[in-house]
């Protein structure tokens, strides 16, 4: 530490100082970690509360508990939140903000107030969007295709679209750190490939978010543009060009699915080697995958328009490209799998949701060669098939991903235990909700029920009932860590520094961290996940 | 109750076999993948579960033969799914010859059909069985995307511009059409049904109501109504190009440039005049956006096919030509 002040025992960063002023003028990275570890939770369970007024209506075949127009903002409302107040910073600013100055041994974050304002922004966004609910909603779809959003609707589409483009500047904020951050700032010894996939796969995350989240808040802005003062750009009575909106929502919608699911890969590999005691296998591959899927995820776009009317010969391109993209993530389940092999599998809380998101993202990764493949997504395409498809993805995926991360990382970011025993029962519930609420959109997609319905044919309606049924059981599983993890706060036990037995810097100091985050700036000697040294591996845990 | 649990959805159309074998395929690939991830899993987590006596195994960590192999098996399996499905889509794009020609309209919330011997329905579609239908459809207003399941096919309907959509029945029946691109309050009423009729029946229902007048014949009065015919007169010297004969022939612009006389050109050439000029003619015609709508573009366009190469006037319309 240079002669820097030595931390006094028992003084951490939650101790340290108290106050409201102290956390909201905080420039500590895992304060602001916490900040946003509320922020998004409020999010998470606003945006579910849509989606359970979504499924309650669908129990029966004719809208009869709202009004179309209702139930129209209630799934707008609830992909909005959804995707851009929830999944988009879930993992990055939570999980990542907390873990990426620790991983790498350092400090902080490159820009600190930077770090701070990035949370201002992500609020001011949220409170638009709020702003937006409140007062009447919007009801455009969470994509706002034009010209129904430029023209027709007669809901709040300003306000709701303004809160998207100012969140998305918080986004960028963060991933500019993020990047700085691994370039500048890692810790002596700590070179790229002995980082942990973690902070790979946040770097690949940053450079989609860095490169993809302005084409979208320009085309926000032209959105605007065009329903306040008339300027034709997209609607074609105004001499624009509806397709050309949908051409730049999905230049950055697309990479936008791995700025999701590329943070929750990053968990994974970590939960993966850290509960089976062994390094993950292929290292190299599985961290030039997130490159690479970075890298091609910008090519594929044009796959969410074959049957929009874009020319033929591009529909055949961007369905080779989305092809090859999905490869990078077979090579990561497989490596994933491979890393099992002749592991010491330990069936932890983190790890019960580590499997279930490598088989949830196999299947949703798979169900996307059906949408890549030209004739049959101009059957499914629009249809309850993508639904679920996507919600393989984001909440199979990527929400089992952020959950095992949580409970991963809980005790060193709280320095409390939650109860093993309820934490396995709802990993579970969730599970078994999971696959019970979104399987059986697979066949309903199928069978031809285009999605955004308010009321649809009544053969149809067994199916959407089981879907229903496995929604509230999904809910209940998302409950009971809520009300644990706040329980655990005041009555759970003092964790240990390294209570999983696993290997990198952030177990190497104190749970919860003091503020510096390391006594002494760490000296790395060996590579991620060096569970076979036992002299590297940390306490020994039967 | 789960005695209604559909799990396969009609096949109705000469697509719905052919989309359906590609669909098992993927099922195939993607089940089997899916059994031996979960099989494997499954192994692994049992076998090499934690003991506490357990010696540190002998740790593996890369295999570069095994990352090429699983890499490249995938990727050549994706490319025969790319490949079929590609071909066919394509094979699918355009229409047969002779296919049964509508035109449709899709506006917030209806569908709108008008066949070419004058009928107009409204949210249902009548279409005999055996024969290719090929619909060129335009919104008014939002886009809409037309869909039927039981015959695989769905295409987004744009303001502003055709699109097209072919299918052949093959299997009598009524069968849900429904849109389905999301376009705004009423989108999921936005439906109704295609009627699949023997061609007994089908002639029945066509000779059942009065058929009024043709298409082609509703265009030419459009046509002469709104003026188009004084300087499209086909006369030496009209100020502008003769139509007769023109439909689906390239065209020399004022640019130098070619353009294929088709459904798009005409319908800019309708709208936007100034776009795209024949060669030998001024810029003088006036713009007809706003005093037109898609119906009745598409009604125009019946008229300018009917008298286009090969057709001898209007079919099933007025013998007349238009007045010189």
């Amino acid at each position: 530490m240079n002669g820097e002040r030595v931390p006094t025992p028992g003084r951490h960063y939650i101790n340290i100082a108290y106050g409201v002023k102290s956390w909201l003028l905080t420039t500590d990275h895992k304060r602001i970690a916490l900040l946003y570890l509320a922020t998004v939770t409020l999010f998470f369970f606003l945006g579910g509360a849509f989606a359970v007024l979504i499924r309650l209506e669908l129990i029966t075949p004719p809208g009869d508990m709202v009004q179309s127009e209702t139930y129209n903002k209630f799934f707008t409302m609830h992909g909005v939140i959804m995707v851009f107040f929830f999944l988009i910073p879930s993992i990055p600013a939570v999980l990542g903000n907390f873990l990426v100055p620790m991983m790498v041994g350092a400090r902080d974050l490159a820009f600190p107030r930077l770090n701070l304002l990035s949370w201002y922004v992500f609020v001011i966004g949220g409170a638009f969007t709020l702003t937006a609910v409140v007062s009447g909603g919007v009801d455009t779809g969470w994509t706002f295709y034009t010209p129904y959003s430029s023209t027709y609707s007669n809901t709040h589409v300003i306000a709701t679209a303004l809160g998207v483009f100012i969140t998305g500047f918080s986004s960028i904020l963060t991933g500019l750190n993020f990047i700085v951050t691994i370039h500048k700032m890692r810790a002596p010894g700590l070179t790229w490939f002995r980082l942990p996939l973690f902070i790979w796969s946040l770097y690949a995350t940053s450079l989609i978010i860095i490169l993809g989240t302005p084409v979208v808040a320009i085309t926000i802005l032209l959105v605007g543009a065009e329903r306040l003062f008339h300027i034709g750009i997209f609607d074609p009575r105004l001499g624009g060009d509806p397709l050309l909106f949908q051409h730049l929502f999905w230049f950055y919608s697309h990479p936008a699915v791995y700025i999701m699911i590329l943070p929750g890969m990053g968990v994974v590999s970590e939960l993966i080697s850290c509960f089976s005691r062994k390094r993950v296998f292929g290292y190299r591959f599985v961290a030039f995958s997130s490159v690479a899927i970075a890298a091609l995820g910008f090519l594929v776009w044009g796959h969410h328009m074959f049957v929009s009317g874009q020319s033929v010969y591009a529909g055949m391109i961007f369905s080779l490209l989305s092809f090859l993209v999905a490869i990078p993530s077979a090579i990561k389940v497989f490596n994933w799998t491979a890393t099992l092999y002749r592991g010491s599998i330990h069936y932890d809380t983190p790890m019960l949701y580590a499997f279930g998101f490598i088989g949830l993202f196999t299947i949703g990764g798979l169900t996307g060669l059906f949408l890549a493949t030209l004739a049959v997504d101009v059957h499914v395409h629009d249809t309850y098939f993508i639904v679920a498809h996507f919600h393989y993805i984001m909440v199979g995926g990527m929400v089992m991903a952020y959950m095992g991360g949580l409970h991963f990382w809980w005790p060193k970011m709280t320095g409390c235990t939650y109860p093993e025993g309820w934490a396995k029962l709802s990993a579970l519930i969730i599970f078994v909700g999971f696959n019970l609420t979104f399987f059986p959109q697979f066949i309903l997609g199928y069978l031809g029920m285009p999605r955004r319905y308010h009321a649809y044919p009544e053969e149809f309606q067994v199916l959407n009932v089981m879907s229903s049924a496995g929604a509230s059981i999904l809910g209940v599983g998302y409950l009971i860590p809520m009300v644990y993890f706040l329980w655990s706060l005041k009555y759970g036990k003092a964790a240990a520094a390294n209570p999983w037995g696993a290997t990198g810097l952030e177990w190497q100091t104190p749970s919860p961290p003091p503020q510096e985050n390391f006594e002494e700036t760490p000296v790395v000697v060996s590579e991620a996940y060096n569970y076979s040294s036992p002299a590297l591996s940390g306490p020994a845990r039967t | 109750m789960f005695g209604d649990l559909p799990l396969f959805p009609e096949q109705a159309s000469t697509m719905a076999g052919r989309v359906d074998a590609l669909y098992f395929y993927l099922l195939a690939v993607t089940g089997f993948f899916t059994l031996l991830i979960f099989t494997l899993l499954i192994v692994f987590a049992v076998r090499y579960r934690h003991r506490p006596e357990d010696p540190r195994t002998p740790a593996l960590y890369a295999n570069y033969t095994l990352e090429i192999v699983w890499s490249v098996i995938p990727l050549v399996i994706a490319m025969s799914m790319f490949v079929w499905g590609a071909k066919v889509y394509f094979d699918n794009v355009v229409a047969p010859p002779g296919a049964t020609e509508i035109f449709v309209v899709g506006r917030q919330w209806m569908w709108k059909f008008q066949h070419l011997d004058g009928r107009r329905e409204i949210n249902e579609l009548h279409v005999p069985v055996g024969r290719p239908v090929k619909l060129t459809m335009a919104s008014e207003d939002v886009i809409h995307s037309l869909y039927v399941p039981a015959f695989r096919v769905k295409m987004d309907v744009l303001p502003g511009r055709y699109s097209t959509l072919w299918f052949e029945p093959t299997r009598p029946g009524s069968y849900h059409l429904f849109c389905a691109e999301y376009c705004g309050t009423k989108h999921a009423a936005m439906g109704g049904w295609v009627h699949v009729m023997e061609p007994v029946r089908y002639e029945q229902w066509l000779g059942g109501e009065a058929p009024g007048e043709s298409l082609a014949a509703t265009g030419r009065r459009v046509f002469e109504r709104m003026g188009c015919v004084t300087c499209h007169s086909g006369t030496s010297g009209a100020r502008g190009p003769d139509l007769k004969g023109l439909y689906g022939t390239q065209v020399i612009l004022r640019t130098g440039e070619a353009a294929t006389a088709d459904d798009t050109y005409l319908r800019e050439s309708i709208l936007n005049p100034q776009a795209r000029v024949v060669r030998g003619y001024e810029p003088l015609m006036p713009t007809y956006r706003g005093q037109i709508n898609e119906e009745g573009l598409m009604q125009i366009l019946a008229y300018i096919r009917s008298i286009g190469p090969g057709q001898d006037g209007e079919q099933s319309a007025a013998p007349a030509p238009p007045a010189p």
